[in-house]
């Protein structure tokens, strides 16, 4: 304990623009920041904000990794920040907005205008006209295993590194991505949601659904919440194939 | 709940593109087999291309056959082509952004992706160009003839480039196709994913080893035949024990 352990000097260089304002242009700018024990991106732009530019804007919410709002690309990785030690990272860190999404300014981002779009566009809730009315009757039952298998899908905090992880949806943007793919493929499995095979097939039977898929699995290894999206597409793109044969 | 009618067009499409893949890859690794059996002597090569030319089943060799094989073999790919096409960057805003994002994210999935590509674009000019010349050559397979092709005839720049596309490409493919549909999924998916990227690295460098010793004893023995280049290979034993 006799000797101080020196610390590195870590050089973070974050992408910065404020679309607001006209005379703003994106530009990198490189803040230098003690490394500390335990650190992560969260208590370092935090330090940043305060010792260096209180004009630095991200999000932050939990800082636990379980509101999916500090998505950054990290290196070019999409990550959740406050999950990232920055001891696992070189002392040169590069981080940028997620693109795709509405920037609000520098790494803070709209994922949620996106993601309600998507759940408007696939449906993300129970269909089912005759339960609506009867507020009165038990929920139906379900398998234990069935009902973790929706729960682990129920897991997505909607963070948006599937989407900028997918090589598919930054070339074609109208592209479902693995976050709606995996939305649909919750849905499928529960026996209270009543729509039809051919009406899942209406939301995700084209290319702008599961087949527009490319297998390039940049949102299975990228998600911060280890959700099965290779699985879980598989299983859909099964589903989608045998619809199609049955009509 | 209300009648739906669904265009199923884009499930066909789906499917034709997996299935005629996994039907190409297949063969190539059949076809593999068959043409590396030089490496095992002239004889055993010669006598797989009359098997398959029907002289064990008819007495005599019909070449039509492999022509009629390699139609078949074609039309496959030109349906894999023009599916398989639908992926590919339609223009040139696409295929900057995908070079970027593969730049930016150093991720080996998305990275082989792009060997895909570029592999089946290749392929769509060096794969048409070997396919067109076996249809109308069928009976010039053999030893010899098959040898005279690759030197005399200059087609084994072609050839090197061909296999590298279609040993990348096909187990890359493979390897793709069985994440794509869950096949091996098994009860962890992530064990099974590394599992099967260890089995497509195996395949492509046992199948890229095949072939370019396979290329390579053709070579040897095309140039050994140049001077008696169009001269087609016989069985001499049987000539032999003929005469006595």
């Amino acid at each position: 304990m006799s000797e101080v352990k020196k610390e590195r000097i870590l050089k973070i260089s974050i992408l910065r623009f404020d679309p607001t304002d006209p005379k703003d242009f994106p530009h990198i700018v490189t803040y230098e920041v003690e490394e500390a024990d335990g650190m992560t991106l969260f208590i370092a732009l935090n330090e940043i904000r305060e010792h260096h530019d209180n004009s630095l804007m991200f999000d932050f919410v939990c800082r636990a990794g379980i509101c999916g709002s500090c998505s950054m690309l990290v290196n070019g990785q999409p990550k959740l920040a406050c999950r990232v030690l920055t001891s696992k990272l070189d002392a040169n860190i590069s981080l940028a907005p997620l693109p795709l999404f509405k920037l609000i300014r520098d790494l803070s981002i709209y994922t949620g205008e996106w993601m309600r779009g998507l759940s408007e566009r696939v449906e993300s809730w129970i269909h089912d006209k005759e339960e609506e009315l009867a507020f009165d009757k038990l929920e139906q039952r379900m398998e234990p295993a069935l009902a973790d298998e929706i729960y682990e899908l129920d897991r997505c905090v909607e963070c948006g590194c599937c989407v900028a992880g997918c090589g598919t949806i930054q070339m074609k943007p109208n592209f479902l991505g693995a976050v709606g793919l995996n939305k649909v493929a919750r849905y499928h499995l529960d026996p209270r949601d009543k729509r039809s095979d051919e009406e899942y097939y209406e939301i995700v039977g084209d290319e702008d659904g599961v087949f527009g898929c490319m297998t390039l699995l940049g949102c299975e290894d990228v998600c911060p919440k280890d959700l099965p999206l290779q699985s879980k597409i598989a299983y859909l793109r099964r589903m989608m194939i045998q619809t199609a044969a049955k009509n | 709940m209300r009648e739906v009618k669904i265009d199923t067009t884009p499930a066909r499409l789906d499917f034709i593109q997996s299935a005629s893949g996994l039907i190409l890859a297949l063969f190539m690794w059949a076809h593999m087999f068959f043409v590396s059996t030089i490496l095992l002597g002239k004889d055993v090569m010669y006598k797989v291309t009359i098997f398959f030319e029907g002289h064990y089943f008819f007495g005599e060799s019909y070449p039509l056959i492999v022509t009629i094989v390699a139609g078949a073999i074609f039309a496959i790919f030109i349906a894999h082509a023009a599916v398989a096409m639908r992926k590919l960057p339609s223009n040139y805003k696409q295929y900057k952004i995908l070079k970027n994002h593969i730049q930016s994210f150093k991720h080996g999935d998305t990275r082989l992706w792009f060997w895909q590509i570029f592999t089946g674009f290749a392929m769509f000019f060096l794969g048409s160009v070997h396919l067109y010349i076996i249809m109308t050559n069928s009976a010039d397979i053999g030893p010899y003839a098959s040898s005279d092709r690759i030197v005399s005839e200059w087609m084994w720049p072609l050839y090197i480039l061909l296999l590298l596309a279609v040993e990348l490409h096909g187990s890359i493919g493979l390897y793709r196709l069985a994440l794509k549909w869950g096949w091996f999924e098994g009860t962890d998916a992530k064990k099974s994913r590394i599992k099967l990227r260890r089995m497509k690295y195996a395949i492509t460098i046992f199948f890229l080893t095949l072939g370019f010793l396979t290329l390579a004893a053709y070579i040897k023995i095309g140039i050994e035949h140049k001077a008696n280049a169009g001269e087609r290979y016989h069985l001499e034993t049987s000539v032999v024990e003929g005469v006595k």
